[in-house]
């Protein structure tokens, strides 16, 4: 079982991230320069957090665009997972390889603070270690966070069982004071169609320490290494 | 020659800049202000001098990297 | 053709003195360009001119400061053989004509500072004050430097983990935005900036030059007046995404033995330093500006020279890894150019299409660098203090503090800069006394904090520098850190005034004293004069940055308070009131003495701290400042969401004496065993006082009066999301 991390010019979040799989893993993720696309023996693919190219034509765009891309799509095409966090799930929605956008967050500003997200399946490679409805906290940290898809496309979603989490208070109620950047639905991370591709705008590998204030992300990335392990 | 290409979000997708934008004309006092819309201009000098593959070659580029699809629409105008 | 004279040096920044200076080392007319440099490397900015002479007397070492002030950023052993980076630098005037900008590339150059110095860069904090609420400007100030910290240090990947925010009328106009960034080295890799090796190529990397911030340096050397609304252009933009790009490049090779000396080009830009990294070597540099990347066409040499286009480093290579260096700045995709080499001559020359613009003998430049012994002037006394009675009440001045603009909540400012990326952030900003940053792959973390009283400082400048000192070390030891040395960014009005020059020079006794008395050296900083409006001169402001360490992360605690446990006030309280937040803001007066610092009492108290908890006898602590003990136990229940239940104070003290005074070297701490606490205390011969207990949802005041946490929580955090969060901003 082996991850590996994709560097894109600007991404921030790749030491954070080969921590938290490293715990969970046991072993350390391969970090992968954007301009290497030889993703041979990799079974999980992360895209972390960060300011890829500055974001600076919109979040994630022109990541979206690099060669390595491609590679990740074929990786995807061939039942790989994909986790994308942050920067991450905005790039893989800018890639096509999930559905909508993230747009500006509804009050015009960066947001970072912890949020509660309602685990809405736990039949996943990606959320087993949780059970359905389990309420966990994750730090925020994007100025564009606002989850949008045209109706039809969030009915999809809901329909197909593809919303991984919601933004919810503490006692799982989905609530608009807890979705803070107003995203769709209070969507906070979705599927693609395999439940192999998994985006998220959170960030729970930034809370799998207690020293760190708790281990409620570690579910996520010990779900993974079951799934890796199997 | 060069291609301008300006880049809106969709009726339909909410604006929060916009709208701050808005607010803050009519705090101004700027009252006849109705719905206000924010989006950006790109320009592009091009090596192309024949206007009709100038425009495809913006058009590419405005689908392929310029405009998001899901959320945006595009205009190409060329000086 | 521009007419060179004592006219056009005066429009510089120099005086008539210091262009026969000029004239003297040049022995001619000098060049627009040799102008340009002489201004800015003889500016305030630059040259230190007025402030030098005191700042020699501050103490600046320890056993464990291994460089002090004089290279980009103090440098102090942290133990694991690594060393902290670490120095705080003013970017106000930008901040106050573009806020967004000024702040952002206020954040941005302090990050160069650092990762010049083969540091990376682990955390940022920031000390700011702003002019009155009610004043029309303060709100487009402090929304655009908020958005500016945050746009900048949140790309960068750099965490924003704590700092202060102040507001007075005496900031209208001239917002302090002072920056401060620690950075994490291994201590034998600490690279410096004195140029070596005589024919070693001189390389320029980072972003291309433009014509930004043209003689930024002299603006920040001079007073405000309705014109400078309008230096509009001379506003440099921050570009994080390249800042990222050159930390990261910067830092690759560094993992090499290509590099010799290395400079970040901060103000004055190419001027200050490539004349820095040459004049500390002593040998000469030849620029070839023909080579320098340029991102705008027509630029002349004096541009180039001056311009403070931002996002760029200059370096002494080894010729041999010259190769390998371009290979690294080609994979970030930075600009990589030879522009000159290092000569024999001891001069600078400059040359741009195939003239010479400017010749320099080095030494000269340095050693004739005007100095000034100003004259200095005491402040006289602040206003007597009227003994004032309580027209409030204990319930409802805590409410009404708690909820002023300097003491509500900051979390609609936290909530706008990422504190946790690089997955190290212990302690959050607010969870405890001083920020807790773990270092990546060790047990050991830092404690880092900033900290100025200005309205003490006003009144007395030497008790109120002594007290920033001690309240810094204060927060560090609150937290179970040992306080290790700190960096100063010294903002004061105009120095060629007596009473200005009389604040600094007191301001500085009293850092010293209390640097001395805590050892807690200096060991970088920034001296920001001029800070005046029409001949409005700011509060004195000389902010102090702390750092510490703990071996132990886990070992540090907060504020928040948990159910069952007992409250110890440790300290002795005379019930200070002069020049405190109480006497503004309910009593409507701002007079009085600040509180006395007693330098041997806050070692005593906070050794004895320390040590308790390090012994794992604290559950959570905070030191007394602001506000007084009345505030610090409100503070305490919102952080853990516990209430807590208070008993009187003594009888011979007033009760608003005893609940808001200001006395220093006091400490609140939550403990499960208050008697062994008290035991240890008597023992020590440390004043301590049974305060009450912990646990419900109100805070019970000794007068019987209870306020729910709902309600303190509301009172607290309203202030500035209704202030800042309306439409039109």
């Amino acid at each position: 079982m082996n991850a590996a991390i994709i560097v894109f010019p600007g991404i921030n979040r790749e030491r954070d991230m080969a921590i938290a799989l490293a715990r969970s893993l046991g072993r350390a993720p391969r970090m992968l320069w954007h301009r290497d696309d030889d993703l041979t023996g990799i079974d999980l693919i992360v895209i972390p957090g960060g300011f890829s190219y500055g974001d600076y034509l919109r979040c994630g765009a022109m990541a979206a665009q690099s060669p390595v891309m491609r590679a990740v799509r074929a990786h995807a095409a061939r039942g790989g997972y994909v986790l994308g966090v942050c920067n991450g799930f905005q790039i893989l929605t800018e890639a096509g390889m999930l559905p909508g956008a993230l747009l500006r967050n509804a009050g015009l500003r960066f947001l970072s603070a912890d949020c509660h997200l309602r685990v809405e399946r736990a039949d996943t490679a990606f959320t087993g270690h949780w059970q359905r409805g389990a309420v966990f906290r994750a730090p925020m940290a994007h100025g564009d966070g606002n989850y949008f898809a045209a109706a039809a496309t969030l009915d999809r979603l809901e329909g197909d069982g593809r919303v991984a989490f919601r933004y919810a208070e503490a006692d799982g109620t989905v609530t608009a004071a807890a979705n803070r950047n107003g995203s769709a639905r209070g969507i906070a991370g979705i599927f693609s169609e395999n439940l192999r591709v998994l985006g998220l705008m959170p960030h729970p590998e930034d809370l799998v320490d207690p020293l760190l204030g708790g281990e409620d992300g570690r579910p996520l990335f010990d779900s993974l290494a079951a799934a890796l392990a199997a | 020659m060069k291609a301008i290409v300006t880049v809106m979000l969709k009726q339909g997708v909410l604006d929060p800049q916009g709208r701050a934008i808005g607010q803050a004309l009519h705090g101004l006092g700027f009252a006849t202000v109705g719905e206000v819309r924010a989006g950006k201009v790109i320009e592009i000098d091009l090596a192309e001098t024949d206007a009709e593959a100038a425009r495809a070659q913006a058009e590419a580029m405005a689908r392929k990297l310029l405009a998001n699809s899901v959320i945006e629409r595009f205009e190409i105008a060329l000086a | 053709m521009t007419v060179i004279d004592a006219a056009l040096a005066r429009s510089f920044g120099l005086n008539a003195e210091e262009y026969d200076r000029v004239l003297a080392i040049q022995g001619r007319t000098p060049t627009l360009t040799e102008l340009g440099i002489f201004s800015v490397m003889w500016s305030e900015h630059c040259s230190y001119k007025s402030s030098r002479v005191w700042l020699r007397t501050l103490p600046t070492t320890a056993p464990w400061v291994i460089h002090g002030p004089g290279e980009n950023a103090g440098v102090v052993d942290i133990g694991d053989g690594l060393a902290a980076v670490f120095k705080m630098e003013s970017h106000n005037h930008p901040s106050f004509i573009e806020p967004y900008q000024g702040a952002a590339t206020g954040v941005g150059g302090i990050l160069r500072d650092v990762f010049t110095m083969g540091a990376r860069p682990v955390a940022n904090l920031n000390a700011l004050r702003f002019g009155d609420p009610q004043d029309a400007r303060t709100r487009r100030i402090v929304d655009g430097v908020v958005r500016g910290i945050g746009g900048y240090g949140n790309c960068v990947g750099v965490p924003t983990v704590g700092g202060e925010v102040n507001f007075h009328p005496a900031y209208n106009g001239n917002p302090l935005v002072n920056a401060m960034t620690v950075g994490i080295a291994r201590r034998d890799r600490i690279f410096l900036s004195a140029a070596a090796g005589i024919g070693n190529p001189v390389i320029y990397v980072g972003s291309r030059t433009g014509r930004d911030g043209i003689h930024g340096a002299t603006m920040a050397s001079a007073e405000f007046d309705q014109n400078s609304e309008e230096k509009r252009p001379t506003v440099q933009v921050g570009d994080p995404f390249t800042e990222k790009l050159l930390i990261e490049a910067c830092l690759e090779l560094m993992q090499t033995d290509a590099i010799i000396a290395i400079q970040d080009m901060g103000a004055a830009g190419l001027t200050s330093s490539s004349v820095e990294m040459a004049g500390k070597g002593g040998v000469g540099i030849d620029l070839d500006l023909d080579a320098v990347p340029q991102r705008e066409t027509g630029m002349t040499a004096y541009e180039m020279m001056l311009s403070e286009s931002q996002e760029r480093m200059l370096m002494v290579l080894r010729p041999d890894r010259q190769a390998l260096a371009r290979a690294i700045f080609d994979k970030w995709e930075l600009q990589f150019a030879v522009i000159g080499k290092l000569t024999d001559s001891g001069r600078i020359v400059v040359r741009h299409r195939g003239a010479i613009e400017a010749d320099i003998d080095l030494a000269p430049l340095a050693d004739q660098a005007p100095l000034y012994h100003r004259p200095t002037e005491a402040t006289p006394p602040p206003l007597p203090l009227q003994t004032p009675s309580d027209p409030a009440g204990l319930a409802a001045g805590l409410l009404r503090l708690i909820g002023s603009p300097d003491l509500c909540s900051r979390a609609w400012i936290w909530d706008q800069y990422d504190s946790t990326v690089g997955g190290q952030t212990v302690r959050r900003p607010g969870a405890a006394d001083a920020a807790i940053v773990r270092i990546e792959g060790h047990a050991r973390a830092l404690a880092l904090t900033t900290d100025c009283t200005p309205r003490y400082c006003a009144a007395d400048a030497a008790a109120g520098a002594a007290q920033a000192v001690a309240e810094a070390w204060r927060n560090i030891t609150a937290t179970g850190a040992r306080p290790l040395a700190v960096t100063d960014n010294l903002n004061f009005g105009n120095p060629e005034k007596p009473l200005i020059m009389g604040q600094f020079a007191a301001a500085i006794g009293g850092m010293a004293a209390a640097c001395r008395a805590l050892d807690f050296p200096v060991v970088s900083g920034n001296v920001s004069l001029y800070n005046e409006t029409e001949g409005r001169p700011i509060l004195p402001t000389p902010a102090i940055g702390g750092l510490g360490v703990i071996d132990d992360a886990a070992q540090a605690v907060g504020i928040a308070l948990r159910p069952g446990l007992a409250l110890v006030l440790l300290g002795s309280t005379a019930g200070h009131l002069g020049q405190s937040l109480w006497l503004r803001e309910i009593a409507g007066q701002e007079a009085g003495a600040p509180p006395p610092v007693d330098l041997a009492a806050e070692r005593r108290t906070g050794d004895f701290v320390r040590a308790q908890i390090l012994a794992g006898a604290v559950a959570a602590c905070h030191d007394l400042s602001d506000g007084g003990l009345l505030v610090a136990a409100a503070e305490m229940a919102l952080a853990g969401d516990v209430g807590a239940a208070l008993l009187p104070g003594p009888d011979d003290l007033p009760p608003h004496g005893f609940w808001f005074g200001e006395d220093q070297a006091r400490y609140l701490l939550a403990v499960a065993d208050p008697a062994a606490l008290l035991a240890a205390a008597a023992a020590a011969g440390i004043p301590a006082r049974p305060l009450g207990s912990t646990g419900g949802r109100d805070l019970t005041l000794p007068d019987g009066a209870t306020i729910s946490l709902h309600a303190l929580r509301r009172a607290h955090e309203r202030f500035l999301p209704d202030w800042l969060d309306q439409p039109g901003v």
